[in-house]
């Protein structure tokens, strides 16, 4: 049980089934299963993709996750090739994640998953989704239900993000 | 002055609503303590010593006659019957229970206001000068610059959760007054001379516990790009501040650490991707902003009014009061007035109560087009009154202690909260700038030593601005006693510079002797008139230093040094 919640075209739904199973190190991708749907560590996805995959020939079954301090810019090669991106939030005070997914979304052009991981709360969600993410794995001791409350926010954003790449002066 | 549309209303009240179902979850248990800190610093609660203090925004200083009433009002109701005027135009109130706040939220959102990023590591409440759109020496008026900016930085999702606060500060007149060089940027609004309007921006000042001034990162952004160019800073700033050490993690260390030039080449990669096509503010947008500053209904009025030039002959006092309060206006016949919140011992500096706040708003409405401004000094200003009003205002705000003559000088001292109320403090502020005010009651004395800035914070993080000030008192502990660390020579505005210490600290029953003797060792060293600051600048802090510390062996000082 993630519990994730997910965005979709009829709205804001709780996975029921989430398939991906997040992978911080080695160690855990070896106890992990083959058949699995892996969220891995972007340096550790590298390494295990079959060469089709890597060459941009073949979609990959996994994901990978970026830390904060990692740069956007060289996943660009694999962005036709990955079915999800998760960023991490060690802690809910730390807004690294945001500005990483508004530079995926706007400046790499990446249209796939995003997944909020780690401190995921539900006071935070609507700024998340403003940038750009649209699955959030909420902290697990956290009602999932609950947390998508989170997911409104305000309904005024003056300024631009994401989803709304006009400033509201250029919407009036 | 801006009024609220729909949008700015809805955005109020729904934030209002949030906040309420916030505080309950908090007070439910569904959120705990660490989970709501930031909501509730978002929306300006801290936790203070006795209680909660909440800090409502005062955008760019400016207040109607009707805001100032709703703050009397929270004042009277929610607090003990006053507010405290911050150097960031902000008002804070120290006894404030969790369970009201969204009631006093609701209040505020009636008349057009809100306490939203007044704390938080977001960016905080734009500051601009006390005098923007009046001032003889404006360039522009920087208020429409600074609404746009709150605006945009308002629950702006991307910045939120910086790895520290974020203070922004904008002036355009010939001499800075809202401090642009000591916050984490500073905006200064130019003509070229082409008539086009530029900006000027500074990056990486701060005070706290590293004081830097900040430095140009642009001399001519054209003023569309306002907002994509912060936004640009912000980014690099979110991605590489450092986030492991708080006292770090300012914009101020990450521009130091990489130095301007690299910092400026970040910024203008990012900015490069960002700043074309809808980044920019549009004319139309600019010109909405615009219109809600137009200036008010001046009448045509004679640069000499007969009475007044008279009463200024006949009284003496009204005539020290105008030559401290009263501030050049751009208009023929108007002014501009200071209303000190320093009486002295009997209010601490930036405190105003619920009555002269009704009172003051009455005057701004009577002797002004019912606006009130809230400077960096902490005091209060009318920004439009008639010359030929001055003596009844005068007479008025005298009734209600505000009319003390002190703008500028000594005692008009600029201090934090400190040991009173704040649980960050190492010593007291408040009782320390009462001492001093106590001592220098005598106005002669007073006005003959001119302008001097005197700044007093309880602990490092500098609140009071004491680095700046020109006499700089900074409380500091050791071995759980209260002392006081002097510094000389900082400067705000143009010329912003830091002060330097002038040696070991001092107790606070020392102090008023301290500053006495700083001020007749100026007084020695003086030519003719030459301003306080001038002397420090020209004659360096020795001369200070052996007048303070050569004759007066005092019995705290000496062990002190030794002691670990
Ligand atoms: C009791 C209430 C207060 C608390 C808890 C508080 C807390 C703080 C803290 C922690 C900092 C340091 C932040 C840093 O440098 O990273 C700070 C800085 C500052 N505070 Fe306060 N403060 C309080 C009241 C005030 C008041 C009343 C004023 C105005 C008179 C004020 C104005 C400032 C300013 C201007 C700074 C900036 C120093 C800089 O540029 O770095 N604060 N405050
Ligand atoms: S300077 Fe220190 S003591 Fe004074 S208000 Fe700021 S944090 Fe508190």
């Amino acid at each position: 049980m993630n519990n994730v919640i997910a965005l979709a075209q009829s709205g804001a739904h709780i996975v029921e089934q989430d398939p991906w199973v997040f992978i911080n190190s080695e160690t855990e991708l070896v106890e992990a299963s083959a058949h699995q749907k892996l969220i891995l560590p972007f340096s550790l996805w590298q390494k295990c993709q079959p060469d089709a995959v890597l060459r941009g020939e073949q979609q990959s079954v996994q994901g990978f996750w970026l830390a904060p301090e990692e740069e956007e810019e060289p996943v660009k090669q694999w962005l036709a090739v990955v079915p999800l991106i998760a960023l991490q939030f060690p802690s809910f005070r730390d807004g690294r994640a945001y500005t990483q997914a508004y530079v995926l979304r706007t400046r790499l052009g990446w249209a796939g998953e995003l997944r909020a991981v780690g401190d995921v709360l539900r006071d935070q969600l609507s700024h998340m989704r403003q940038c750009g993410f649209t699955s959030f794995a909420i902290r697990t001791d956290k009602s999932v239900t609950d947390a998508l409350k989170g997911l409104s926010g305000i309904s005024v954003l003056y300024g631009r993000s994401v989803i709304q790449p006009l400033l509201l002066f250029r919407r009036r | 002055m801006y009024s609220y549309d729909d949008y700015d209303y809805a955005l109020v009240r729904e934030r209002v609503e949030q906040f309420r179902d916030q505080v309950a979850r908090r007070l439910n248990g569904e959120l705990t303590e660490e989970e709501f800190l930031p909501l509730r610093l978002q929306n300006g609660l801290y936790m203070q010593k006795h209680a909660y203090m909440l800090r409502v925004a005062i955008p760019y200083g400016v207040l109607s006659g009707n805001q100032l009433r709703t703050l009397a009002h929270i004042a009277r109701t929610y607090d003990k019957g006053y507010g405290h005027f911050t150097t960031r135009q902000n008002i804070q109130f120290n006894w404030i229970q969790l369970e009201q706040t969204p009631g006093i939220l609701d209040c505020l959102a009636a008349a057009q206001m809100h306490a939203i990023q007044t704390s938080g590591n977001c960016v905080r409440n734009v500051t601009t000068e006390a005098f923007a759109g009046v001032a003889a020496d404006e360039i522009i008026d920087p208020r429409p610059f600074a609404e746009l900016l709150r605006q945009w930085s308002t629950i702006n999702p991307e910045f939120l959760f910086l790895p520290r606060k974020f203070k922004i500060a904008i002036s355009s007149a010939e001499q800075d007054r809202a401090a642009i060089k000591v916050h984490d940027i500073g905006l200064h609004v130019y003509r070229a001379t082409n008539g086009e309007m530029l900006l000027r921006v500074y990056v990486g000042g701060g005070l706290g516990r590293t004081p830097i001034i900040g430095l140009a990162i642009k001399e001519d952004l054209p003023w569309r790009h306002l907002l994509s160019y912060v936004e640009a800073i912000l980014r690099v700033y979110n991605r590489h501040g450092r986030r492991d050490n708080k006292y770090k993690a300012r914009i101020k260390i990450l521009v130091k650490a990489l130095g301007i030039a690299a910092f400026a080449e970040e910024v203008q990669r990012e900015w490069q991707a960002i700043n074309a096509g809808p980044a920019e503010i549009t004319d139309q947008e600019y010109q909405r902003i615009a219109a809600a500053f137009v200036a008010p209904a001046y009448e045509f009025l004679p640069a000499q009014n007969f009475d007044y030039n008279t009463q200024l002959f006949k009284h003496a006092e009204f005539s020290r009061w105008v030559a401290r309060s009263v501030i050049a206006h751009k208009v023929t016949g108007y002014a501009a007035v200071i209303i000190s919140t320093k009486p002295g011992i009997s209010a601490p500096p930036g405190d105003v109560t619920a009555e002269q706040m009704e009172v003051i708003a009455l005057l701004a409405e009577q002797f002004g087009f019912g606006e009130v401004r809230v400077a960096h000094e902490q005091n209060l200003v009318l920004p439009d009154v008639r010359k030929a009003d001055l003596f009844a205002l005068w007479q008025a705000l005298d009734l209600i202690g505000m009319a003390t003559p002190n703008a500028g000088l000594l005692t008009d001292i600029i201090a934090c909260p400190g040991g009173d109320y704040c649980s960050l403090a190492n010593a007291k502020s408040i009782p320390i700038a009462q001492a001093i005010q106590q001592r220098f009651e005598d106005l002669d004395y007073l006005h003959d030593a001119g302008d001097v800035s005197l700044n007093i914070s309880g602990c490092m993080n500098a609140c009071g601005h004491h680095h700046i000030g020109n006499i700089g008192i900074l409380g500091v502990d050791k071995n759980g006693s209260e002392f006081y660390q002097v510094t000389l020579g900082g400067a705000q505005g143009n010329d912003s510079r830091l002060g330097k210490v002038i040696g070991p600290a001092f107790s606070a029953a020392e102090m008023p002797d301290v500053i006495e003797k700083i001020i007749t060792t100026y007084k020695d060293y003086r030519e003719v008139d030459e301003p306080f600051i001038d002397v420090v600048q020209r004659i360096g802090i020795d001369p200070f230093k052996e007048n303070l510390y050569q004759n007066s062996a005092s019995p705290q000082q000496q062990p002190m040094e030794v002691l670990p």
